[in-house]
């Protein structure tokens, strides 16, 4: 979250570019939603690259669809359930 | 675009704008005046808005302008004086919005829950209801009036009647008076000024007088709320104050009062007047002594009275309240019109200030003034002038008399009606006395003196510690207020960052109750409304839901903004509604503005209706679908249904193919309206439907099926204005339909239309212009019946000289014929129009010759015979020769336009054309000499083509000859018309040979005139360009050191030029001795200079190879001097920008020099150090130089903390720069050290440059982020990666 002095400055153009960006990161992120981020990604990637899809589904003698299709479902909770509110702080 | 102005658009600076008098009144002071304003503004380019707001601004009435001799007696004072102020450039129509209300409270039904609102707050019930009452009163004025108007007129027939024919006219006109008199209401009143307070006294009587009384009963309860009010009693301009005759934004005002809860809910005109207002009869009789009112008997006020200094007063009057005493705020009661000097005691009373003697005593010589200017009564006037019995008598008012009605001027007419003459009193002095020097505050700007009705509180001393809570809140509020307002930019900024970060702290309601009246203040500048609203908007973003309540009072105060004439305050205007939508949510917002729909008010209608559209663009069109169904269908008021159609066509208007989804929803929900009762239902409705189909064009025509049939009976049934607005709904629906429909029901309609062709009716005229060119345009009309059926009737009723003489039927007709043109070929519309090139009408030879370029310039002249050729060429001639000097470029551009289409074939006419060139090159008048070198820049490529070399040669010689030209417009377009000569000849063909051109051209380069220096630039620099060798060394170097002086100029395109010589006469004659010429130049102290020489040096590095030029730029690093020390720098980063990937063999020879800059102390060397990485990384990504660029990152790296926002920005650029060229995974290595940093500042950094190189190598960071451990119940291994086969 961009703070109010950061809102009306220079800044404010990358703030807000960076801001449209679902996987972007701030100073109070906490492991779990980095890494739910870096997972997102990685599947994103995976899926969207052809040839690291044929890759996998060679590894694991599975169809393309098949390993496109458990990609997608593992972006779901790629990281498990979110941790307790407690170990933020 | 708001339609309301018929088919004709454009051409708005002049002329009479067009609109529909019937619905917005006849006069163009009105509606149509604004909306006129609008509509051009917004067809205009930016540039062409700049210069109509300016002429807004000169206005003056044009009597006073004719009458006055204009004197220039040396002394600025129009530029000093004239007024920034928003009211003084507003329109009467635009004025009207100061006599809304800013609406008390509302009642926020999210926030009650269940619960019954507060009896004290209004809910939306209390305002429909006045709502009602407001229309129902309305209503009966109106039948009042009607019913006068019939009595007077029988009565005046009856008296005609009643007189034999033989009679005399004068017992018939003396009849006819009385019958009228016995008529009117106040007939009785022989002498209008007194007969008004008279009047105004019984409200009781009103229902039955005229309207105008109206006002004066509105006026009462002012009074009254002020006794409620114990806010300060804004006596400084009380002009305002009564402007309105219902609450003002003053400081006591309604709401003041409503949230004491002394008065919940206040009607205005329909309550019984207060016991004080019934009783007192004291206007009527002058010696109140003789009747005592019962506020007589109020102990305190007999106290009071006692109290009174002198007995003068108190004798007279035991209702005035007494100064210094300040126990009762009983100010005014009794008293139609306070005067100012009765305010300013009520002010003082009410703040429990004492007064001070010098008011007193500046209050007793007012009322005495008062007293002696008193009106003088009927009965003293009767026994002062002679009566009916020595043979006079009294006249009754003439017919076209208006008693002043403006409640400000009332104020100054009124008469006080109270007291004696005072007796003079021996001034007591005071020696604490301050004289009237302003008081200034400490830490707070200037306050001017109208910002001390809203400010004045500031001024009191008073202890920050005893104040309560909510007054302490008032009082920091109004700080940061009068700071925003009138403060330094400083002051400024940081006022209204705690105004924004502390908004809610404040709460909604104090906030928006010193906010709103500040705007609505008639003394607001642009500047300060601009400031105002800015507040508004940032606290409308941190109050979110709080400000439901305030809503309507925003609404009051925004929606003038609307149809402002600026174009950024519209803006601005719908930005602030579209966030007050998106915070408060469509229900409130329509609740809020629900009652204004069928608000008696046209102007209120208006402004709502577009804040409606507003809202509709920002909370979606289907949201509010439902809404407008119902308001469209509305039974009980035409106005109401008036309102809602008008919004569907704001909508329209403002969100142009973005209706497209919902257009059959909108054309069902307006459809209705064709086949209203009322006109203006009717007419607004088919404007609608043309803003419809205009912004869903070319797509939607199924959405219209529905339409076309009412609109079909109405074009053959209707006449005059309905008639024209439903043809320009025609207009703009034919454009989308198939091409055989199109065809049919262009024929059909294109009767109607040649009918109308002869209307003399303006607006008509231009919406038939308007629906001829649609339909003309469009695909399924047949050339041939356009040809037979319009073109006859066309020219015949358009082509005449008075359509010239409005700018706006002028473009009108341009347009459309253009169109037809388009249909039916060049040589059809020229042939037609061309013998009116010799037409001697100046503006109508103009016009033809503007459609003229227009057709040639779309259909070129390869239709046009030798005869038409021959008729064309003579008639431009004769039409150039002709023109007066005026600035208009419509005749040379025509000019250019014909020769350059005809090419080859204007070969025979070009020796004419020449003589006349050359001819007029000598005339004495400046304009003409510069219309004719301007007429040889444009025809001199046709001259090539036509192989007229020596012709071309012999004018460069005139033209050189003419270069003495005093008159800087003149040499500027010779030297333009020398430098197109230039071009199409060639630099060895050229006469005068270049040799002897250039050194001629040397001082001309000294010239200040922008349009000379910008010409002679582009010739110099075309001969550097393309001739350099025709010109010794020597010269080119003079020419540098003048270049130097250019690179000062404001304009960018010389400066551009100027940077661009250098590189070719340092092509020309090696880079050394320019380059030095340009290093020295870095000394200069202008930083503009300083930056062009950069851009020189580097741009010489270009053009002769980086070798040549940065030893010695580098040697030049070592100067101790920081801004030679920059400029070299900056001169780097240039050069690395330009050269690219040219730069892999420089780096390794710049890194020193970077290492150096990069740990200077000083900020700029660090930061155009970083600029020079960026531009170094970008071009030699992928080459192989990453050694050099990692080890200058690691230079850069340390930078990211810096706080000034321009070192950031370049390091930044500098770390995205690398992050191309090194990869992104070498950054995030960087960047791992601090994402989670104990310090929140280090994170905040490490994570914007995260986002960074995020967005822009996403993809590729997938296989670089660290490897993570499982914790727990989530696993953030990512077995994925470690996949093999």
């Amino acid at each position: 979250m961009a703070t109010l002095s950061d809102r009306f400055n220079i800044n404010a153009q990358l703030e807000h570019l960076q801001s449209k960006y679902v996987g972007t990161g701030h100073p109070d992120i906490n492991r779990f939603e980095w890494n739910l981020n870096i997972k997102r990604d990685t599947y994103a990637s995976f899926i969207g690259h052809h040839s690291l899809t044929a890759y996998h589904a060679i590894a694991e003698n599975e169809s393309t669809g098949r390993i496109k299709y458990n990609f997608l479902q593992n972006m779901l909770l790629p990281c498990g359930l979110p941790p307790e509110k407690e170990d933020e702080a | 675009m708001a339609e309301q102005n018929g088919g004709a658009r454009g051409v708005p600076l002049s002329g009479k704008a067009v609109f529909d008098e019937e619905l917005y009144g006849g006069d163009m002071t009105g509606y149509a005046a604004v909306a006129a304003d609008i509509d051009d503004a917004e067809e205009l380019d930016e540039r062409e808005a700049a210069v109509a707001s300016k002429l807004a601004s000169y206005t003056a009435p044009k009597s006073l302008m004719s009458e006055l001799p204009v004197q220039e007696d040396g002394d600025t004072e129009g530029g000093m004086l004239q007024s920034r102020r928003i009211v003084d450039r507003e329109s009467d129509y635009s004025k009207r919005r100061l006599n809304r209300i800013i609406s008390p409270d509302r009642n926020d039904a999210f926030q009650m829950g269940d619960k019954t609102p507060d009896a004290r707050v209004r809910t939306y019930a209390d305002v429909m209801r006045e709502a009602q009452l407001a229309r129902e009163r309305d209503n009966t004025l109106r039948n009042i009036e009607e019913k006068k108007r019939r009595e007077a007129e029988e009565a005046q027939l009856a008296a005609l009647d009643a007189v034999p024919t033989k009679a005399s006219a004068g017992p018939a006109a003396a009849a006819a008076q009385a019958a009228a008199a016995a008529a009117a209401p106040g007939g009785k009143r022989s002498r209008w000024d007194s007969a008004a307070p008279v009047e105004a006294k019984k409200p009781k009587v009103a229902a039955a007088a005229p309207a105008s009384e109206w006002d004066a009963v509105e006026a009462t309860p002012v009074v009254n709320r002020w006794d409620a009010t114990p806010g300060q009693a804004p006596a400084e301009t009380p002009g305002r104050i009564w402007s309105g005759g219902e609450a003002t934004p003053a400081g006591g005002s309604r709401w003041d009062a409503a949230e004491q809860g002394a008065q919940p809910k206040r009607n205005r005109w329909d309550a019984t007047p207060t016991p004080g207002h019934g009783a007192a009869g004291v206007g009527e009789t002058p010696t109140a002594g003789g009747k005592r009112s019962r506020w007589d008997a109020t102990p305190a006020m007999a106290g009071a009275a006692a109290v009174g200094a002198t007995p003068a007063y108190g004798g007279a009057m035991g209702a005035t309240p007494m100064y210094g005493m300040g126990a009762t705020p009983a100010g005014g009661l009794g008293m139609e019109t306070p005067t100012p000097g009765m305010l300013a005691a009520q002010q003082a009373a009410m703040a429990g200030v004492p007064m001070t003697p010098e008011a007193y005593q500046q209050m007793k010589i007012d009322r005495e003034m008062d007293e002696r200017n008193r009106p003088l009564t009927d009965e003293e006037l009767d026994a002062m002038l002679p009566g009916p019995n020595e043979g006079y008598k009294v006249l009754a008012e003439p017919p076209g008399y208006e008693p002043i009605r403006t409640p400000a001027r009332k104020l100054m007419a009124t008469p006080t009606p109270f007291g004696g003459t005072p007796l003079y009193q021996i001034p007591e002095e005071d020696r604490g006395q301050a004289y009237d020097v302003p008081k200034q505050l400490e830490g707070l700007p200037e306050m001017k003196p109208e910002d001390q009705q809203y400010f004045g509180k500031l001024l009191k001393d008073v202890d920050e510690e005893e104040l309560s809570v909510e007054e302490a809140k008032e009082r920091k509020i109004m700080k940061l207020l009068l700071k925003v307002k009138n403060g330094t930019p400083p002051q400024r900024k940081s006022a209204l960052r705690q105004l924004t970060d502390k908004a809610r702290d404040f709460g909604a309601g104090p906030l928006f109750n010193q906010i709103l009246p500040l705007l609505m203040s008639p003394t607001l500048e642009d500047q300060e409304r601009h400031l105002l609203v800015k507040v508004i908007d940032r606290v409308l973003f941190k109050l979110d839901e709080l400000v439901r309540p305030y809503v309507h009072k925003i609404l009051v105060v925004i929606e003038p903004l609307l149809i402002d004439e600026d174009y950024y305050a519209r803006v601005e205007g719908r930005e602030i509604i579209a966030n007050l939508s998106k915070a408060a949510g469509l229900a409130t917002m329509i609740a809020a503005m629900r009652p204004d729909i069928d608000n008696v008010d046209e102007y209120v209608r208006n402004t709502t209706a577009r804040a409606f559209s507003v809202v509709a663009s920002a909370l979606g069109i289907p949201a509010l679908l439902p809404f407008l169904k119902a308001v469209c269908q509305s039974k009980k008021s035409w106005q109401a249904r008036h309102t809602g159609i008008k919004i569907v066509q704001q909508i329209a208007i403002l969100m142009g193919c973005a209706v497209l989804p919902h257009l059959k929803s909108l054309v069902d929900i307006v459809k209705h309206g064709l086949v209203d009762e009322n006109q203006k239902v009717k007419t607004i409705t088919a404007l609608t439907i043309s803003a419809l189909a205009e912004a869903s064009a070319p797509y939607g025509i199924e959405s219209f099926d529905d339409v076309l049939e009412p609109l079909w009976k109405g074009i053959r049934l209707l006449r005059g204005k309905v008639l024209a607005a439903f043809l320009k709904a025609i207009g703009f629906i034919i454009p989308l339909m198939d091409a055989m429909y199109a065809n049919y029901y262009t024929r059909e309609v294109m009767i109607i239309l040649i009918r109308e062709f002869q209307t003399p009716d303006e607006e008509m005229k231009k919406i038939v212009l308007k629906v001829v060119k649609q339909c003309v345009g469009t695909d399924g009309v047949e050339p041939e019946y356009i040809r037979t059926e319009i073109l006859p009737e066309f020219f015949k009723h358009f082509w005449v000289r008075r359509m010239a003489l409005d700018r706006r039927n002028y473009r009108a007709l341009v347009e459309t014929t253009v169109e037809v043109a388009n249909k039916v070929g060049c040589s059809d519309i020229v042939g037609r129009i061309v013998e009116d090139l010799k037409d001697e009408s100046e503006p109508y030879r103009k016009m033809v010759m503007e459609t003229c370029d227009k057709v040639v310039r779309n259909l070129g002249t390869a239709d046009i015979d030798a005869r038409l050729e021959e008729l064309l060429i003579d008639g431009i001639l004769y039409a150039y020769q002709e023109q007066l000097a005026d600035e208009s470029p419509v005749v040379l551009n025509g000019f250019g336009t014909v020769i350059n289409s005809l090419g080859q074939r204007a070969k025979p006419y070009l020796p004419q054309i020449c003589g006349t060139i050359k001819w007029r090159l000598n005339n004495k008048s400046a304009k003409i000499r510069q219309q004719a070198a301007d007429l040889i820049s444009r025809i001199a490529p046709v001259m090539k083509k036509c192989d007229e070399e020596k012709l071309l040669a012999h004018l460069g010689v005139v033209l050189y000859e003419n270069l003495g030209e005093e008159y800087p417009e003149v040499l500027g377009s010779i030297l333009g018309a020398l430098k197109s000569i230039v071009n199409v000849i060639g630099m060895t063909r050229m006469t005068p040979p270049i040799k002897d051109l250039l050194p001629r051209l040397t001082p001309i380069l000294k010239n200040r005139h922008e349009k000379v220096q910008e010409n002679c630039i582009d010739l110099v620099g075309r001969i550097a360009d393309r001739g350099a060798e025709f010109v010794p060394a020597r010269e080119w170097m003079r020419i540098c050191f003048e270049l130097l002086d250019m690179l000062k100029a404001h304009k960018k395109a010389i400066r551009r030029a100027t940077v661009n010589t250098f590189g070719y006469i340092a092509k020309a004659i090696g880079p050394q001795d320019v380059l030095v010429t340009l290093l020295n130049n870095l000394k200069v102290q202008e930083r503009q200079n300083r930056v062009c020489t950069t851009v020189a040096i580097a741009i010489v590095a270009e053009t002769c190879a980086p070798f040549t030029v940065l030893p010695a730029l580098m040697n030049e690093y070592k100067v101790p001097e920081l801004n030679v020390q920059n400029g070299v720098l900056k001169a780097l980063s240039f050069l690395f920008e330009y050269i690219g990937e040219m730069g892999k063999d420089y780096i390794y020879a710049v890194v020193p020099v970077l290492e150096d800059a990069l740990m200077d102390r000083d900020l700029v060397h660090r930061q155009t150090a970083c600029a020079v990485v960026q531009h170094m990384s970008l071009g030699v990504a992928g080459l192989g130089c990453e050694d050099a660029l990692t080890h200058l990152l690691n230079y850069v790296f340390p930078n990211i903390f810096e706080v000034s926002p321009h070192i950031i920005q370049t390091t930044t650029g500098a770390i995205d720069g690398c992050r191309v060229a090194l990869g992104p995974a070498v950054i995030l290595n960087y960047l791992l050290q601090g994402l989670f940093h104990p310090a929140r500042k280090v994170r905040e950094v490490y994570w914007r440059l995260y986002n960074n190189v995020y967005i822009g190598a996403q993809d590729a960071m997938v296989s670089c982020f660290p490897r993570f451990e499982d914790d727990g119940i989530n696993t953030y291994h990512r077995h994925e990666l470690d996949v093999f086969v």
